[in-house]
């Protein structure tokens, strides 16, 4: 079902041929050739580590291609830097935004395309022409606003608005719906259709396949630097596309059996957390979590999710509120820390792996002992029994599948899903009565994706208790038996597996609430 | 009415004392504000004073002195570029070597060529700069108040002092109103976002600290050919350290740095004038105790007063490519 048919040259508004790109022993990029049409939205999926960024920092002249050859509307160019791509008319909107938080929206836009050595006169013809593109693509965007002020949905606009200012005529946009709740996406694609309308070439790195199906006219999937597949939208589905980025059958759902709640060992009232700035965070959160359930809670990035976790695992103080972890209550004023929390029979997979779950330069063995460093069972007097932290690792290993299975490896050279399947082999290795994770499969590839959602289903059925933060809405309905939503610091409502699906949660999630808290919840706690 | 020509003694020595600082700590602000941490400035200025005074001995000119200053201050510069921008060195660390260089460096040359115990024979009256009388100011003088303030005040200093204060809003215009300053103050916030837009980030930063160089340079050869008459060991004493907390203390932007070393150099007139008075009701404090008195303001101000700083986002972290 090949998508690219033999064709006068010019016939294309860009053309990879035959790219390669190594990084010291890895080959990110091998013998790569796509090619891809004026005025449409062309996908580029494949899992992590799959080689699309690499490709298209080559295109965008951010590393250099090892072989092969680009063209664009039919020409061989060179292209060795970023402003090389500019020239060309390739535009880049990265993962993270190349945005000066500090910096209004027109110094962002103007900066590197300033048209002259003094600023005054070339601002004032900068925000005649913005403004005229903004009406042309629909963007609308604040131009004197901080960018740092702006929402990151706002934020995305201004790249996409910066690129097609230095005359984008294909615009690159890597994961672009990272970042974004569910109507700054249905935002984000109304925009991208209009520049296909207005005939530029829109090129889509993600590795979310319904957006592919929803958005794309062709997509390419990469597998191992190599590109395995293409296939015209319309002709396809989700499944062929799934199974042709990992290579195998996969199941996109989690196989579980209807949950058996117990007593409820983890619960919160009332919480509120009010940072250093003054702003009230966490507000007057409230839930449950029983023995044997997944509770998933809902939301975009920054919306309180993280502050309630750091709260529930003790590494964050709260200003008022009672949390009960197995019948004993805490206080603002009690004294709880993560050590207490483990003690105590809580665990916890933090959201953020790299700065808070392992230590990049430490070998696998010593991240795979962090937090738990000082059981018994690992030292021999008060010295580690480095012989048995070994060993200790090697079985974590072994039971979670994690590869290579080296445990002297440093932390850093294994994959995010290996990482992470390291840090959950650790966290679930004592049998943790309750167990909180953030983000389990961020990062993730699809493979490891499935393997961590079944560890975390068999902890359930072991009648564990498992609270579950994360920002992929897919992995919160397959995994969860409820579901809290949370925006602006409040849990604005709750649904059950049975009644959620991703609209009603999406609307919860932009702050509309159509179910409030259930009062249950509170009087269960106060019983 | 004396009260007032002592305060306008006082004020006219703040402004000579500031000048070493505003020119030091607005050379931190270009290095800096570009993300080169620079803790160099104190060493940069005092191989600048040692090539300044020692070119005005052996030729006569200040003028060529200043010109030596600037090249011993920007040749430190470019060492300390290249360890850090090139080599992606830690930048603190570049820093403390070059002072500990700097110091060794002027002691051991000062010895060698002059044999003076390090210092530099101390330089007549037309090698070193000059104060100039501005024009009136002698007519102006019998005005009340509007002319000694102008006589004493704002007439009489060195040409140095005049072009480091045409520096603060030469180096504002600089830095927010050209293509310049945009790039400067991008890069030293999100060195990324320079690179993507096709803009060298070594080349921004080679080019931020040069002027830095350049800057140290003008305020060492003001330590050793204008305020003084030759050079003596250490005669920096802190003042790079100084200018590096006034900028803290004015939060990297020019004019509040300009308040903040005159801050500094107010309570350094302050405590020249102090030493060995009997103040009303605690009697004469002991002279170290007044000459800590700069230092102590400093290390109030910072921890206290300042509120939140923020410094330049990617400052002290050199620019990698992801991967």
């Amino acid at each position: 079902m090949s998508a690219a048919p033999p064709s006068v040259s010019s016939a294309w508004a860009v053309e990879l041929v035959g790219i390669d790109k190594r990084f010291g022993p890895v080959h990110a990029n091998r013998d790569v050739t796509l090619r891809f049409a004026p005025a449409s939205i062309h996908g580029l999926v494949g899992e992590n580590g799959a080689g699309k960024s690499t490709l298209m920092s080559i295109l965008y002249g951010f590393y250099e291609a090892d072989g092969g050859e680009i063209l664009v509307r039919g020409k061989q160019v060179n292209i060795r830097t970023p402003q090389d791509a500019i020239r060309l008319g390739i535009g880049m909107v990265h993962q993270h935004f190349m945005l000066v938080e500090t910096f209004t929206v027109l110094e962002n836009l103007l900066l590197g395309h300033e048209g002259g050595p003094v600023l005054g006169p070339a601002m004032a013809r900068a925000r005649a022409e913005v403004q005229a593109l903004e009406q042309q693509f629909g963007l609308e965007v604040p131009l004197d606003a901080l960018v740092s002020d702006l929402p990151v949905g706002v934020q995305q606009r201004v790249e996409i608005l910066k690129a097609l200012y230095r005359g984008a005529e294909v615009l690159i946009l890597d994961e672009p719906t990272a970042v974004l709740s569910p109507p700054e996406v249905e935002q984000l694609f109304r925009i991208l259709e209009r520049l296909r309308q207005q005939g530029r070439t829109v090129l889509l790195i993600t590795h979310k396949l319904k957006e592919i199906m929803a958005i794309t006219d062709r997509v390419s999937v990469l597998r191992r630097g190599q590109v395995v597949a293409e296939f015209i939208t319309a002709q396809t589905d989700r499944q062929a596309l799934a199974d042709a980025m990992v290579g195998r059958k996969t199941s996109l759902s989690v196989d579980k059996a209807p949950a058996t709640p117990g007593p409820v060992l983890l619960s919160a009232q009332n919480v509120n957390v009010i940072d250093a700035r003054g702003v009230t965070t966490l507000k007057d959160a409230c839930l449950n979590v029983r023995a044997g359930e997944i509770v998933g809670i809902a939301g975009v990035a920054g919306n309180g999710q993280s502050e309630l976790l750091e709260v529930l695992s003790g590494m964050c103080r709260f200003d008022s509120g009672t949390v009960t972890l197995k019948g004993d209550e805490i206080g603002p004023a009690t004294k709880y820390d993560a050590a207490d929390a483990r003690r105590r029979g809580l665990a916890h997979v933090p959201e953020d792996r790299l700065k808070l779950a392992v230590i990049k330069e430490f070998p696998a063995h010593e991240s795979a002992i962090l937090g738990y460093h000082q059981d018994k069972g690992l030292s021999k007097g008060w010295r580690l029994d480095w012989k048995r932290v070994v060993a200790k690792t090697v079985s974590l290993m072994e039971q979670f599948d994690v590869r290579p299975g080296n445990p002297n490896l440093r932390t850093s050279l294994f994959s995010g899903g290996n990482q992470q399947k390291l840090v959950m082999a650790r966290e679930m290795d004592r049998e943790p009565d309750i167990l909180l994770v953030g983000q389990p499969t961020r990062g993730v590839d699809i493979g490891a994706i499935a393997f961590i959602h079944r560890q975390l289903v068999s902890l359930r059925d072991r009648g564990k208790a498992i609270l579950l933060v994360s920002a992929e809405l897919d992995e919160i309905l397959a995994l969860s038996d409820r579901i809290l939503v949370m925006c602006d610091g409040e849990i604005v409502g709750e649904l059950s597996a049975a009644e959620a699906n991703e609209s009603r949660i999406g609307t919860m999630m932009a702050g509309i609430k159509d179910t409030p808290v259930p009062e249950a919840v509170a009087a269960e706690v106060s019983a | 009415m004396e009260m007032f020509l002592t305060l306008l003694s006082l004020l006219d020595s703040t402004v000579r004392l500031a000048t070493p600082l505003l020119l030091a700590a607005l050379a931190g602000f270009y290095s800096e504000r570009a993300g080169v941490v620079d803790i160099g400035l104190e060493g940069k200025m005092l191989v600048a004073a040692f090539a300044a005074a020692a070119t005005a001995a052996l030729h006569g000119s200040a003028w060529l002195g200043l010109g030596a200053g600037i090249l011993a201050s920007v040749i430190l510069a470019l060492l300390h570029g290249f360890a850090c921008i090139t080599h992606k060195g830690n930048q603190v660390v570049s820093g403390v070597a070059l002072n500990i260089v700097a110091l060794g460096l002027t002691a051991v040359l000062g010895n060698a060529w002059f044999e003076m115990g390090g210092r530099t024979p101390n330089l007549p009256a037309d090698a070193r700069f000059g104060e100039i009388t501005l024009p009136l100011a002698e007519a102006l003088r019998g005005v009340p108040l509007l002319g000694p303030l102008y006589f004493e005040l704002i007439s009489g200093h060195n040409i140095l002092v005049y072009l480091a204060l045409a520096i603060v809003p030469l180096t504002w215009w600089i830095a927010y109103r050209t293509r310049f300053g945009l790039r400067l103050r991008a890069v030293g916030e999100n060195p990324a976002a320079v690179d993507t837009a096709g803009i060298s980030v070594t080349k921004l930063r080679y080019q931020a600290v040069l002027i830095a160089g350049l800057l140290c340079g003008i305020a060492g050869a003001y330590l050793s050919t204008a305020q003084g008459a030759g050079f003596q060991t250490n005669m920096t004493a802190g003042k790079g350290f100084l200018a590096l907390a006034a900028l803290i203390l004015g939060k990297w932007k020019p004019v509040p740095t300009l308040f903040a070393c005159l801050l500094f150099a107010f309570a350094d007139a302050l405590q020249t004038r102090l030493q060995g008075v009997a103040l009303p009701g605690i009697g004469e404090v002991p002279v170290q105790l007044i000459e800590a008195l700069p230092y102590l303001l400093t290390v109030l101000l910072l921890a206290g007063f300042v509120g939140k700083a923020t410094p330049p986002k990617a400052s002290g972290r050199p620019y990698v490519k992801d991967r």
